[in-house]
């Protein structure tokens, strides 16, 4: 019996329209768990290297973690991969929601889609019964109108959908997979959906999950229930409220926004608004957030309340979580945040990026002030911030004009514009957008997070480790008293010796060994979490979280029966995290890639970023070109891999 | 008639705090598993969110009795300007809906409390509190069930004969 997991993928390939359960190699499981770490392996074994994002023999991954469908709290992420069209590296995007488990339930690990479809369709997965079925009457229709047409059609209120909107549709490189509470966002995986013609999969299923060693399992969740409860009562002091609890980032709660309003920056990730929040801002903004916020919404089996309901008079009801609520009010340079929320609806419906489009919306402003773009190509547009952004998300979800040009993000339309167009897509890594924020004094802890990052996205990167020192020694005595989640004691000693300035600050430390140390703890937990199915939010990325490397393993070796103990986990860590880093190191990816936007730090430092990224490198068993070495992928049982380098001329016998 | 004390198990259900993770649903089925939590499936849960999100409709239900019969009527209420159909608050595993029943057999299911349990674990589950036991104490009529005082003089009619029974019954009324 397989435990934890049901041991059978389902494999699609549109173009013939044939549907196969095929059982999976138990032994995958043992040396990559699940989630992000099969499909990288899918990916790997699949795929050359070579492969354009939209050719239709790229596998389009919807994967569960490991743990989903288990009683662990939070277990409910899906992870999608494929090549991203954006940065075209291997895309892997993760949404939480409902999906996961009840495609668990159906009785499926993963959902592996190839080829092409003739026309569009959409996909109902219910148990054993598997179906392509037509989608033509859903063309055009948005993201949550679609989930919600194709439940009624169905006749099944209890099947989970994500779907994509128009902007999937039309291959836009900034679309998103959207499902009830959550998306898929980064990366464009929505625009490679569409480009297989699959509208939608819809899953329902009433199976049993086995658990290995129930009794044990049921006793560690109740332990990160309660843990859960204890950090909900116990708020992390002397940091600020949104760096306080767990969960992702509470925006759907908080209305107070006064910090990011003011320490992130408006507009083509510009300008920062000092004297921003002020009494009545705060006012407005305090009831329009109440006001249409209906109720605080969890994914499956989550206690957290990240998500909410919003329905905005006279539009759809949609739901809202994390920062999308600001990003395009703040691009838009409006003061309003009913303006958030209401171009919000139409973006969740056209299913698109609330990171990368509002800054490619703010970047055409830009342009266009700086005369690279013309009144021409914004013939129609309306002359005020809100009508312009609504214009602008109109054209590019469509394609039309300018918008085709924009539809691929920045990048990709600075390098068609031209005419030093390129000057203004500087927010951007690994050709991808970043969040709007521009300090002061590089930190060198993110540096080397937003350097390496393969997610290329810093909340997914981040996590555990404060991001900024205490003031006193009191609270950083505080702070270390039950930090039970540190992998090693000396990572305490770390907190006690940052100061905010003098000897012992930012950017010589943490030091260039201590700063490795911290990314690497950080990464290992993502990683642990993509490939089990876990929210970020309970695990990887708040302070002091209910799950650790102390209770992984165990966890882990209760649901699925492996033995297991810390070391062996995070050799699984590394093993996934090389493959994954050769799958982009076969791709094209160098050390030459992994650059922070220029002006996200005003305060650099050449010589000690480059001695923290050859640390970085030599700490991980990477060359100095940040390639895994032969010796590296030995160890972690990839020999197979550093074969393939070395035909490839990527690795070089030295 | 005689009144006597009862305690009774009850479930407070808010639905103004409920989140619809669902948390309800995995534990609940675990528990139910045999052996005890060895399979997760929240379609054999005893206790259902009824959920509908973009209405803003989160009802968690609990299993009651079965029923063989569709009901007649099926009306919608409309709370707070909010509309929810009746079904959304029935107990019953009936013919008209997947609820309450094996997914297998298609047995009915029925909320037990969770007998061994202090509490309920949907309960403790819950950490925002939209479900919250409670025990109260009810004066309740005493009951006399003929049928079950029936079963054990059968017994003794069968060893005695009917008459013998009869006339140990009178005697024992006159003497009291």
């Amino acid at each position: 019996m397989r435990y934890s997991e049901t041991g059978f993928n389902l494999e699609i390939d549109l173009t013939r329209g044939n549907i196969e359960r095929v059982e999976t190699d138990p032994k995958l499981t043992e040396l990559h768990l699940g989630g992000l770490g099969t499909n990288t392996k899918i990916l790997w074994d699949s795929v050359s290297p070579d492969t354009d994002p939209y050719a239709p023999d790229v596998p389009l991954i919807f994967s569960t973690g490991l743990l989903c469908g288990t009683p662990a709290p939070g277990a409910n992420r899906t992870i999608i991969t494929a090549y991203s069209p954006q940065t075209l590296l291997m895309g892997y995007s993760m949404m939480g929601g409902f999906f996961a488990p009840e495609l668990k339930y159906a009785g499926y690990d993963k959902v592996i889609l190839r080829g092409k479809s003739p026309s569009l369709v959409y996909i109902w997965i219910h148990n054993d019964k598997v179906e392509i079925r037509d989608a033509s009457h859903l063309s055009g229709k948005g993201a949550v109108e679609t989930q919600e047409l194709i439940k009624k059609e169905l006749n099944e209120p209890n099947a989970h959908v994500a779907a994509i909107g128009l902007a999937g549709e039309n291959r836009v490189g900034m679309a998103s997979i959207e499902q009830g509470r959550s998306s898929a966002s980064r990366l464009g995986l929505g625009a490679v959906m569409g480009d297989k013609r699959v509208k939608a999969i819809a899953v329902r299923g009433t199976k049993d999950i086995n658990l290995a060693r129930p009794a044990e399992f049921i006793e560690l969740c109740n332990e990160v229930l309660e843990y859960i409860k204890y950090r909900n009562a116990n708020p992390v002091p002397n940091v600020m409220t949104i760096l306080q609890g767990l969960g992702s980032p509470q925006e759907m709660l908080h209305v107070d926004e006064k910090w990011h309003t003011e320490n992130f920056v408006w507009g083509n990730a510009r300008v920062r608004r000092k004297d921003f929040w002020n009494k009545e801002i705060e006012e407005r903004w305090k009831s329009v957030q109440l006001d249409v916020r209906k109720r605080l919404i969890s994914c499956y089996n989550c206690p957290m309340k990240c998500g909410a309901i919003i329905t905005v008079p006279g539009l759809s009801t949609y739901m809202m979580k994390c920062f999308t609520k600001l990003t395009y009010s703040m691009a838009a340079f409006v003061d309003d945040l009913d303006f958030g929320f209401r171009i919000a609806q139409r973006a969740t419906e056209y299913g698109v990026d609330g990171f990368s489009t509002p800054q490619t919306m703010a970047f055409a402003v830009e342009l266009r002030e700086a005369g690279i773009l013309t009144d021409a190509d914004f013939e129609g547009c309306p002359s005020d911030n809100q009508g312009m952004f609504y214009w602008l998300l109109d054209r590019i979800v469509r394609r039309e004009g300018i918008g085709d040009i924009l539809a691929d993000g920045t990048y990709w339309a600075a390098k068609k514009i031209g005419k030093g167009a390129e000057q203004f897509a500087h927010n951007n890594i690994k050709k991808h957008e970043q969040l709007p924020l521009k300090l002061g004094m590089l930190n060198p802890v993110y540096f080397l997070m937003y350097a390496t990052g393969e997610k290329i996205n810093i909340t997914q990167i981040e996590g555990q480790f404060p991001q900024s020192p205490f003031m006193t020694m009191e609270e950083r005595q505080e702070f270390v008293r039950d930090w039970i989640q540190v992998p090693d004691e000396k990572f305490k000693q770390y907190v006690l010796d940052w100061e905010p300035r003098g000897e012992r600050s930012n950017p010589y430390y943490p030091t260039v060994d201590m700063s490795v140390d911290i990314v690497d703890w950080q990464e290992m937990i993502h990683y642990f979490d993509d490939a089990l199915g876990v929210c970020a939010g309970l695990s990887s990325f708040p302070l002091k979280p209910p799950y650790h490397i102390h209770n992984y393993p165990k966890i882990i070796s209760a649901a699925t029966g492996i033995d297991m103990d810390e070391e062996g986990l995070k050799k699984i860590y590394r093993r996934n995290r090389n493959l994954l880093r050769a799958v982009n190191v076969r791709r094209g990816l160098r050390r030459a890639d992994e650059v922070p936007p220029e002006d996200h730090w005003k305060k650099r430092f050449p010589e000690l970023e480059k001695q923290l990224l050859d640390a970085y490198y030599k700490f991980k068993g990477w060359n100095m070109d940040g390639i895994p070495t032969k010796e590296t992928l030995q160890e972690l049982d990839l020999g197979y891999v550093a074969e393939d380098l070395e035909q490839r001329g990527i690795l070089k016998d030295e | 008639m005689s009144k006597t004390k009862k305690k009774v198990k009850t479930i407070k259900i808010d639905l103004d705090k409920c989140n619809g993770c669902r948390a309800c649903e995995v534990i609940c089925s675990a528990y139910h598993a045999n052996p005890k939590y060895s399979t997760n499936n929240p379609a054999r849960s005893r206790i259902r969110m009824i959920r509908d999100p973009i209405r803003d409709v989160y009802v968690p239900v609990y299993a009651g009795e079965y029923t063989a019969a569709e009901c007649m009527g099926r009306d919608k209420y409309i709370i707070d300007g909010k509309e929810y159909d009746e079904c959304g608050f029935c107990r019953a595993a009936c013919p008209s809906r997947d609820a309450f029943k094996e997914p297998d057999s298609g047995l009915p299911l029925k909320c037990d409390m969770c007998e061994d349990e202090e509490t309920p674990l949907c309960v403790k589950w819950c950490l925002n509190e939209a479900l919250v036991y409670e025990e109260r104490e009810e004066e309740v009529d005493e009951e006399i069930k003929h049928e079950d005082v029936e079963i054990g003089l059968k017994a003794m009619v069968d060893k005695y004969g009917l008459q013998n029974v009869i006339d140990t019954v009178t005697r024992m009324s006159q003497k009291s």
